[in-house]
């Protein structure tokens, strides 16, 4: 049923969380547009008299011999490797808790809700400690191998399977012949896809913000992502005789956020059925 | 010199490097692999240098892009790779991981004076006496010669140095009419009519800064810091200390310091709309006045530091970095034919060139240097005042053997004097505490 009555204080609540999300972005696009001494001289909000968008991406794309390519090529194999594994593992995962009984499951769960609880941030030192000994720190897959690793979507697609996936069908599909694996990859898992998607907007946003972990593994800044190229151009304004490139990193920030603003806008469809799915008990 | 900002990830960070800081000071003599001690004399280093190879440099002094390209020019069979690895203590806290790890240690590493000792008391460091680098000493002026060394070993050689001097805006003392400060009474002075005059200028901003309070303390004669082997000495409360409390007291209780944080935009914002009179600080500052401050070009010049004695001529150093060769290099002849040819040979001068501010004295009494004018500084001379403050620096200082904590761990104790919630003097006497439990569980008899 549609309910075309209007409520103002809703309203403007909305709006005052819309003007509070697109306030930050509004900002980086406008001030993305100004050079240097621009940033200093004009209103934060408004443009500046020089626009010089097109430099400032240029100058990023081509400052220190294009490492910013290089950080952003980091950043999508961190994404593609670290997101679509851990989405991969949750979705694998969670089916088999949903759809299987075994004994240990109630210990299981146990362990994944608890385990949603802790924060990455906690675990960052002593993850270091342990990928020292084993000699992976400062490669690639001291980053990888820690974002393979999500109790949240493990949890969220073992809920979603539950009730997304009837039982018959897995039933149905035995009784015509089709082994397991069969049944999970062509039947159940684009029952799935919803699900799917909702896990991997959610560790895709979350490798690509990676921040702390990167910053006590990493010391090659070739092997850099995103999130830490971006810092230690800002840093760079803090040392003597240092190269304040304040407009780069403004710029830099922005190129950073559009392919999460797209990969969002993409898919936000499957998203929102995602979110609400499995909320009414059939 | 780059300053140390508190938040909650560099902390976090301090902490892994403190972790690591105590394990190797309790002796992971793996690392060492490089460090046989035998005598390298000049020809062994010519002929590594001609023999070639790779090396790996950490550092994010933008000067050396072009010392490694002019390096590898002239040395085609050596292969440099500058990596900035963080600055400041971003670097020191990977430097250190990587020592303790044993692996990923590069050949040549960029460490500021004031963290050098907390290097070489790990023994993290290779002593260049092996190559013979004692006999640099005349090359370099005695400020950063004295950072790089402790008793008779040298981990280091200067590539830069900040003795300080007064950066004043002079279009703001000429509209009020405030004659430049001489002394620290007429600084005080200087501020108020300032600030009086209009309440959006300020004489400069301070929030708190270790770096910035320690060369203060330099310049006054105070000698907080003693070290003699794991003997360590904190007295926050000495006379040189207490000079530089009473004046800065002062100026936080009539409210007549900016509370912008040092090297935030908002400062060089601030450094570049007049609404900073003055910054003392050290020698290297020009080049960063004139790449991020430029609204104000022309406006600012440069003066000897305001002195504690009418007619006195003292000054300390602020800042500045030294190179070193890490003790797990394996390639330490060969970085130390880099580490010279960046610090005392010509590299030095290609720096220089470049707007580093030189700790060679040959550089730092050469005619093109004293006469260079600076558009920015209305066509001044600045390097005749700096240059002459490199002379001047009071000698004794020394830093702690884990300076880059205590610095990291400053805010959190004097921030609350320029809050009001204390005085400077009882604040420094917390941190001097703080310090001294911290050394204490690192295995220093603190006095």
């Amino acid at each position: 049923m549609r309910n075309s009555r209007r409520s103002v204080p809703l309203t403007l609540v909305a709006g005052v969380v819309l003007l509070y999300s697109l306030l930050p972005l509004v900002w980086l696009v406008i001030n993305a547009t100004k050079s240097q001494p621009g940033l200093f001289r004009s209103f934060g909000l408004w443009f500046d008299r020089d626009f010089a968008l097109f430099d400032n991406i240029s100058d990023t794309l081509r400052y220190d011999d294009g490492i910013f390519v290089r950080w952003l090529l980091n950043t999508l194999m961190y994404v593609v490797a670290g997101a679509g594994g851990a989405t991969l593992l949750a979705v694998m995962g969670g089916y088999a808790l949903a759809k299987f009984d075994f004994p240990g499951k109630r210990a299981v769960f146990a362990v994944v809700i608890g385990a949603v609880a802790v924060p990455g941030t906690a675990l960052a030192v002593p993850t270091f400690l342990m990928f020292s000994e084993m000699g992976l720190t400062n490669t690639p897959w001291a980053v990888i191998i820690p974002s393979l690793i999500s109790p949240f979507g493990l949890y969220l697609m073992w809920t979603f399977a539950e009730q997304a996936i009837p039982d018959e069908l897995i039933e149905a599909a035995r009784v015509d012949g089709a082994g397991e694996f069969r049944t999970f990859f062509r039947i159940c898992l684009p029952v799935l896809a919803p699900g799917i998607v909702t896990v991997l907007l959610f560790t895709t946003v979350a490798t690509w913000n990676n921040y702390f972990l990167p910053l006590i593994m990493l010391k090659n800044p070739d092997w850099y992502p995103l999130t830490l190229g971006l810092n230690a151009w800002n840093q760079q304004a803090g040392t003597a005789g240092g190269e304040a490139v304040f407009n780069l990193v403004i710029t830099a920030s922005l190129l950073t956020i559009l392919p999460l603003i797209a990969a969002f806008l993409c898919l936000q469809r499957y998203w929102q059925s995602g979110l609400t799915a499995g909320s009414v008990k059939e | 010199m780059s300053r140390s900002r508190t938040r909650h990830v560099s902390r976090a960070a301090a902490l892994l490097a403190a972790l690591s800081l105590a394990l190797t000071a309790c002796g992971s003599s793996s690392s060492q692999g490089g460090d046989s001690g035998e005598k390298v004399d000049a020809a062994a280093v010519e002929s590594a240098l001609q023999a070639g190879g790779d090396l790996t440099v950490w550092a994010w002094e933008p000067t050396l892009k072009k010392v490694v390209s002019d390096f590898q020019a002239k040395y085609p069979k050596v292969h440099v790779k500058l990596v900035n690895a963080g600055t400041g203590n971003d670097q020191y806290t990977a430097l250190q991981n990587a020592i303790k790890a044993g692996s990923g240690v590069p050949d040549l590493a960029q460490v500021e004076y004031y963290a050098l000792p907390q290097f070489a008391l790990g023994k993290s460091l290779t002593d260049l006496n092996r190559f013979g680098a004692g006999s640099l000493k005349s090359s370099f002026t005695t400020g950063p010669w004295t950072g790089v060394t402790s008793g008779d070993a040298l981990y280091g050689l200067p590539m830069d140095s900040g003795p300080m001097a007064l950066f004043y805006n002079k279009t703001i003392f000429d509209k009020y009419d405030v004659a430049v400060p001489t002394t620290w009474e007429q600084y005080l002075e200087a501020a108020r009519k300032i600030h009086k005059a209009d309440p959006k200028i300020y004489i400069t901003s301070d929030t708190g800064d270790a770096g910035f309070t320690t060369s203060m303390i330099w310049q006054a004669g105070g000698k907080p810091f003693q070290v003699q082997g794991t003997s360590v000495k904190v007295d926050l409360a000495d006379s040189g200390t207490a000079r530089f409390t009473q004046l800065w007291q002062k100026l936080i209780d009539e409210k007549l310091l900016s509370p912008i944080t040092g090297w935030s935009d908002e400062w060089y914002k601030g450094l570049g709309d007049g609404s900073l009179a003055t910054l003392v600080t050290g020698a290297w500052m020009p080049a960063n006045f004139s790449g991020a401050a430029t609204a104000a070009s022309g406006q600012w010049r440069v003066a000897p530091m305001p002195q504690w004695t009418a007619g006195g001529t003292a000054t300390a150093e602020n800042g500045g970095s030294s190179l070193t060769v890490p003790a797990a290099s394996r390639k330490a002849t060969l970085a130390y034919g880099f580490l010279r040819y960046a610090t005392a040979d010509a590299g030095a001068t290609t720096r220089v060139e470049q707007g580093a501010f030189p700790a060679t004295t040959a550089d730092l009494t050469s005619e093109s240097f004293l006469n260079k004018s600076f558009p920015y500084f209305g066509g001044q001379q600045v390097n005749k005042v700096l240059s002459e403050a490199a002379t001047q620096v009071v000698s004794g200082w020394s830093y702690l053997p884990f300076q880059v904590y205590a610095n990291n761990i400053y805010k959190d104790t004097v921030g609350k004097a320029y809050t009001g919630a204390s005085t400077l003097s009882k604040a420094l006497v917390a941190w001097q505490d703080a310090c001294k439990e911290y050394g204490s569980t690192q295995g220093f008899t603190l006095q």
